[in-house]
Formats: structure tokens, sequence, C-alpha cells
């Protein structure tokens, strides 16, 4: 048996999806820029989800860039405006501590080609205060990237709040929803943002496909130069089946949205507190009320943060941390540092990320296996180290 | 049983996970991450030992076992790199190798493999152990391929790390370690062995040890002097000498010359003719007896000073404290601070230690 409780890093496609792709394989073979009927079949495809996922952010069809994932979508975002009111004289980023590192890694790319940018620290919640955003804006500022819902601890952060602060300066405020998309109802024009990253594979439709919403009289330096596919802001012949799978994945994801989610939350909890009942030593990172409905981060005392997550693996059950290297090896995570927890918080503790599949058995089957392993790992004695 | 493999994506260590496969094991394929090898942040192309971590798990994919990726770096940082430099700064010419497999490989690692109810560790090392019913202790052998022993790395183990160290390549010679992989098909069958120290990413330890010291070359230069204490020359920094170094030195004398001691108290380098260079006896410390206890009385062993030397025979006694004297037949040239000695009576390691 195994049980997936990592949908924050990717939900499994849906069996709409698949099916769905399969078919626009074969069947929408065209070219979406072409003129001919196989063209237009495609253009169509690609018309039908555009306005699906439109619809799940409560957004016009013609301000979508579909893009080949978040982290381009974030890309677009941020060196499409900095690029583009540089001319203006703004040379100012602002941006937060626990954004992911698409955000946070372009920020610093920037800021080493002569940006300035400002990282406005979270309180010990992992939630940025709307004050502290405003106050870092200056004259100068091009654009403000918060994100909707942190990848780790899944706290939603106070968007239209720091959209009142934003408007009006002259800077854009982006927001990186890739966490948030599927999970909490989205409405741009509530929100207050001029753009918005999302990410398919994060509500159940294929990787390599995403989205950045632009509001409409945005302007943006385009990043990816060639063809007037999207139009003019994103050049490459579009991925029709991928982007037909993306459409569905948003149908359904927004109505989901739509009716609550059902009882994910529910199940959190259950996970929540079976744990803290069950392994002493354990507590939960983050607000526990300001959150997405499917995530929760738990330290665990004493143990590496590694081990657990393998030794969880080995019982087959996948859970994750969140930050992770380019060999795969985990790191001490920057969101729990930005939070100003102790150093060993930030290398003991797990994120438990929950989908439209989990079931009340996968969690009670979690919180049974837990406290052997924690315990074991606990329990460890250092052999003895001979000859240092 | 359930092993832990750890795999560093050689031919050894994956031959090493692929015997114990086949022999029926539930095998868990770990490697450790043990420094920073993230692309260059700004440009890439600057790399590095990812492709071994990337081999690791291709070739764990085709046995068709679990791996992971272990983030040791601070371990590594702590135990091997620090004290690389530290003996580098104190004239001696450090063995990282020693550390990495005592502390990271079956300490760490091994405690790792009891998190995850692994009964033992098993790697690439060229080296045997077997249980010795009549004593009721585990023994240390050389590696049946002599040109590939591994034996001397391993000196440092305890018996209890004994009973859960695996080396399932140990009773084969290389040659044998290719075909096997050449045969299961694995990608890194010819892959070359690895001789540099793996985290002096140039090959140049000197500048290594520079700068996480954090100085200029310059500030380390000395005098080099021979043994009547007359000043002959000039050295870049003791660090970038070791004993028995005659290349390198930019002196033009008559005779060629050898570096005999490195003085970090005076910051000199003293230097003489090949025939000062033997010695016959040395104290080693830290000393590991693999039997668990040191001999009674002197013990006619053969001992080696250096990864690639012969052994010579010699005479061991232990004491005082962890310390053992060493006495050889025939005075050895480069006996070195900081390298290993390690005693052997036939094929069995009898212990070893660092030298003074």
């Amino acid at each position: 048996m195994r049980i997936y409780l990592d949908y924050n890093a990717t939900a499994p496609p849906l069996p709409e999806v698949v099916e769905a792709v399969s078919q626009a394989m074969a069947g929408i073979p065209g070219n979406a820029s072409s003129v001919h009927t196989f063209g237009q079949q495609a253009k169509a495809a690609l018309d039908t989800a555009r306005t699906e996922v439109a619809r799940l952010l409560g957004a016009e069809a013609s301000e979508i860039v579909f893009t080949s994932g978040g982290t381009e979508a974030d890309n677009l975002a941020i060196r499409g405006a900095a690029e583009a009111l540089e001319q203006a004289g703004r040379r100012h980023l602002v941006t937060t501590a626990i954004e992911h590192e698409a955000v946070l890694n372009t920020m610093r790319a920037l800021e080493r080609r002569g940006w300035e940018v400002t990282f406005v620290p979270v309180d010990a919640s992992g939630v940025v205060s709307a004050d502290a955003v405003a106050k870092a804006i200056r004259p100068d500022t091009a654009l403000v990237s918060v994100m909707h819902a942190n990848n780790e601890i899944g706290t939603l952060q106070p968007i239209e709040e720091i959209a009142k602060h934003v408007r009006g300066s002259g800077a854009l405020l982006h927001t990186d929803a890739v966490q948030s998309a599927g999970k909490v109802p989205i409405d741009v024009k509530a929100l207050g943002v001029d753009l918005l990253s999302i990410s398919a594979h994060k509500f159940g439709g294929p990787k390599g496909t995403g989205a950045l919403w632009i509001r409409r009289g945005v302007r943006l330096f385009s990043q990816m130069t060639g063809g007037r596919q999207e139009r003019g802001r994103r050049a490459g012949t579009e991925n029709v089946p991928a982007l037909v799978g993306m459409g569905v994945a948003a149908r359904i994801a927004a109505r989901r949205v739509a009716t609550g989610l059902g009882d994910i939350a529910a199940l959190r909890d259950r996970l929540e507190s079976g744990i803290l009942t069950a392994v002493p030593g354990t507590v939960v990172n983050g607000d526990p009320a300001r959150r997405v409905p499917n995530t929760t981060n738990i330290s665990f005392d004493g143990i590496e943060a590694e081990s657990l997550l393998i030794a969880l693996d080995l019982e087959g059950v996948a859970i994750s941390t969140g930050s992770a290297c380019s060999s795969g090896s985990l790191e001490p995570s920057h969101v729990l540092r930005a939070m100003g927890l102790p150093q060993p918080r930030t290398r003991n503790s797990l994120r438990f990320s929950l989908g439209p599949s989990t079931t009340k058995a996968d969690v009670d089957f979690v919180v049974g296996v837990l406290p052997k392993l924690v315990s074991r790992l606990r329990q460890l004695g250092r052999p003895a180290v001979a000859g240092r | 049983m359930r092993i832990v493999a750890a795999m560093s994506g050689g031919v050894d260590s994956s031959v090493a996970a692929a015997a114990l496969v086949e022999a029926g094991h539930e095998v868990i394929g770990l490697s450790m991450q043990l420094y920073d090898q993230r692309e260059g942040r700004e440009a890439f192309g600057s790399c590095c030992s990812l492709d071994d971590l990337y081999d690791a798990r291709r070739v764990a994919a085709a046995l068709g076992i679990p791996h992971y990726i272990v983030n040791f770096e601070e371990q590594f940082e702590q135990t091997v790199v620090r004290n690389f430099v530290e003996e580098y700064a104190s004239g001696r010419t450090p063995i990282p190798c020693v550390h990495c497999n005592a502390t990271l490989k079956f300490a760490h690692l091994l405690e790792r493999a009891e998190a995850f109810d692994a009964a033992a560790v098993a790697t690439g090392h060229y080296a045997r152990v077997v249980y010795d019913e009549e004593h009721g202790r585990y023994r240390l052998l050389r590696g049946v391929d002599p040109a590939k022993d591994q034996s001397y790395f391993l000196f440092s183990l305890s018996q209890e790390q004994l009973a859960r160290a695996w080396f399932p390549v140990g009773h084969l010679t290389k040659p044998d370690v290719r075909a096997m992989a050449a045969r299961l098909g694995l990608t890194v069958a010819d892959k070359p062995d690895s001789h540099e120290i793996c985290f002096v990413a140039d090959g140049d330890a000197g500048g290594f040890v520079e700068r996480r010291l954090g100085v200029d070359g310059r500030e380390l230069e000395g005098e080099i002097v021979d043994t009547a204490g007359t000043v002959i020359g000039r050295h870049r920094g003791l660090h970038r000498y070791t004993v028995g170094q005659r290349k390198g030195l930019g002196l033009a004398r008559p005779i060629p010359m050898y570096v005999l001691r490195l003085d970090p108290a005076e910051r000199r380098l003293v230097v003489g003719p090949r025939e000062e260079l033997g010695r016959r006896e040395l104290t080693a410390s830290r000393v590991n007896w693999i039997a668990g206890s040191p001999p009674d009385g002197p013990r006619r062993v053969t001992a080696r000073i250096r990864h690639r030397h012969p052994d010579a025979p010699a005479t061991v006694e232990a004491g005082p404290g962890d310390h053992a004297q060493v006495v050889f037949d025939v005075p050895q040239l480069a006996v070195t601070p900081g390298q290993a000695v390690v005693f052997y009576d036939g094929e069995d390691v009898v212990g070893g230690g660092w030298i003074d």
C-alpha cells in the first residue's frame, strides 16, 4: 500500500485530465498558429482551456498567458515587470523572505544585475504584515511580489490588504498563487493584484503547464522571444494537449473550490491532532487558522526530518519537507528560518499535504505508524566512533 | 535482510549493492551529499560530483532498489574538512578518507541504517570482515585484490562497527567487479577510479587550505633550511609540502634534497639528502586495535605507513595510553606525521593509529 500525502509537490493527474490529454494528443494534431482547419481545431481547444483557466481565477480569457509552469510564470511576471518599469526609473523590487525559490532566486538574479530588492521578513507564524510591505514600497518600486499561500506551511498572506498599499504607488503587484489555486477560491479582482502565477500540476493537471494572469493594460517585457503566440507575450508553439489537460483540471478545481473542497480540512485536522496526540514533542508550524485547508507542517523534536521522511517512505508513506537541493537531499528550510524558529526546528519538520483522493484510512495509517518510527529515531544510540 | 548500501556512484559500491540484491537482500541505497553541489549561481557548467550522485541514482533504478540522498554536509564539514585544514595548518599531511570512512560511513550512515531498521551498512571497499567464532570477535582482512586493498582506510573501525560493516566486493578483484558491472549492464562499469581528494575540486589542496584559513599564500611563506639550520631557500607555505617530497622545492643543489620535516613552530621546512630521510621508529597516537584490546607485549607485524606503500616488518608495542611504539627492522623513508600507520599480521589488520 502506498499513501500519497505530498500534494503540494504535485497532485497526481486527475483521470479526466489523463483522458483529455491522451485524446488531444491523438485527436488534435495541429499547430494552434496555423491558418488551416488543423490549426483552427487546435486554436479552439486552446481557447476552451484558456476560458476554463480564466474562470478558475475570476479573470478574462484574454488576460491568460500560458507558460511552461509556475516558475516560468513567476519569471515572466518579475523580470517582465522589472524590465518594463526600468525605463521609468523604477529599479526597486519588494518581496518576502518566504517566497518559493522561483521568486527568491529570480529576485536575487536581478539584484546581481543592479536592481535593489527588499526582502520583507515574516512573523513567527509565517505571515507577512501588510504594513511592513507598505513601508518597503518606495517611489522607485517597480514590483511587489508576495505569494498567496506558502508551499511549506500553507499560510495565506494578506494579499488584499497589501494591494491597498500598492495601489496608487505606481508599482505592480504580483502574487505567486501556485499553492492556493484549486485549494481556496481565487478572484483576481477581489485580490487586487496585477499579476498572478499558477501551475497546472498542483491541481491535478499535467506538469510543464502553467499560466500567468496579466491584468488588462499591464505591460510586461516578454522573456521568451520568437513567434507571436500568446499575443506576443510568450513565444513558442503552445503545448496543446497538455493545455487542454490544464483546462480540464481548472474546470474541476473551480467546481471543487466552489463546493468547499469536501472534507479535506477535516481530514487535515484529524491528521494533525492525531499526530500531536500520538507523538510527544510535536508542534505545528505556521498560523493554524490562516492557511490552505490541505497542508500541515509539523516539527518532531529530536529527529532529522530527512531520516523520518525516508523511514516513512519505506513504510509506504510519501511526504516531504518542501525544500530540497539539486541533488535531492534536504536542506534546512528557509521558510522556517525566516519565521525565526530555532535551528533544530528548521531541520526536523515535515510537510503533510492532502488531496482529493486522501482518505480517513490513509490519515489513520500515518498516525498509527508515526509513533513507532519517531521513537526508533529518537532512541538511536550513537555507535562508538573510534580513531578520531 | 534489510541492508543499507552506501552508493557513491562509482563502480565498486554499485557492484556491492548489486551483489546484495542478487543475494536476495532488501537493499536500500543511500548516497551522501557531502558538500554544496549546487550549480554555480550565475553561470553554470562548472561541475562536479552531482554527476556521481546521479550515477548512483541510475544504478539504484537499474537494480530496482529505493535510493535516497542524505545530506551530511554539516557532519562532513565538521569531521573531515575541518580536520583536513587543521592538520595541514599544523604541519601534518592528513588523509581525510579515514575520517570519512570511520565517522561518516560507519558512524553516521550506520546510525541512519539503524533508523531504517537495516542490519548493516555495505560499502564498495576492498576489504573483508569475518567472524572469529573461537574468540567471539570480528576480524578485518585485506581485500583479495592486492592492487586494490583498502583495509588501510578502515583501521579505526571498532568491533561494534565491524559487526555491521559489509564489504561485498572484498573477495573480488577489480576486473571481477568491472566484469560483474558489465554483465549487469550498469552504466558505471567503465567509470574510472577516483584518486583525488573529493572536496578539492581542482586538485589544489594548498589553495583549498589557504581559502579555508582565509589567508593569502604569501603570509605562510618561510625558510627552507638544511639539517644544520642553514637557510638555503624559501617555501610557499608548509601546507604545500609533505615529508619525502623532492620536486617543487626550487633548490639548486648538487645532490637531490628531500623534505625531512615540517617545523610549524619556526615555520621552517627542513630538507636533506635521501640518506637522512629514513626513520626506524615512530610513535602512533589514537591507536585502534581491531581485536578490541591491545596485544600483550611486543608484537611482530608488517606495518604500512601510507596507502600505496608496501608493508615493512616491524615490532609494535602498545602504550602509553592509546599510543603505540613502532620499531621497523630497517629504516623507512618518509614517515609522515598525519598519515596513518596500519599493522598487519598476514591478511589480518591488527590495528593502526596516527603517526605523530
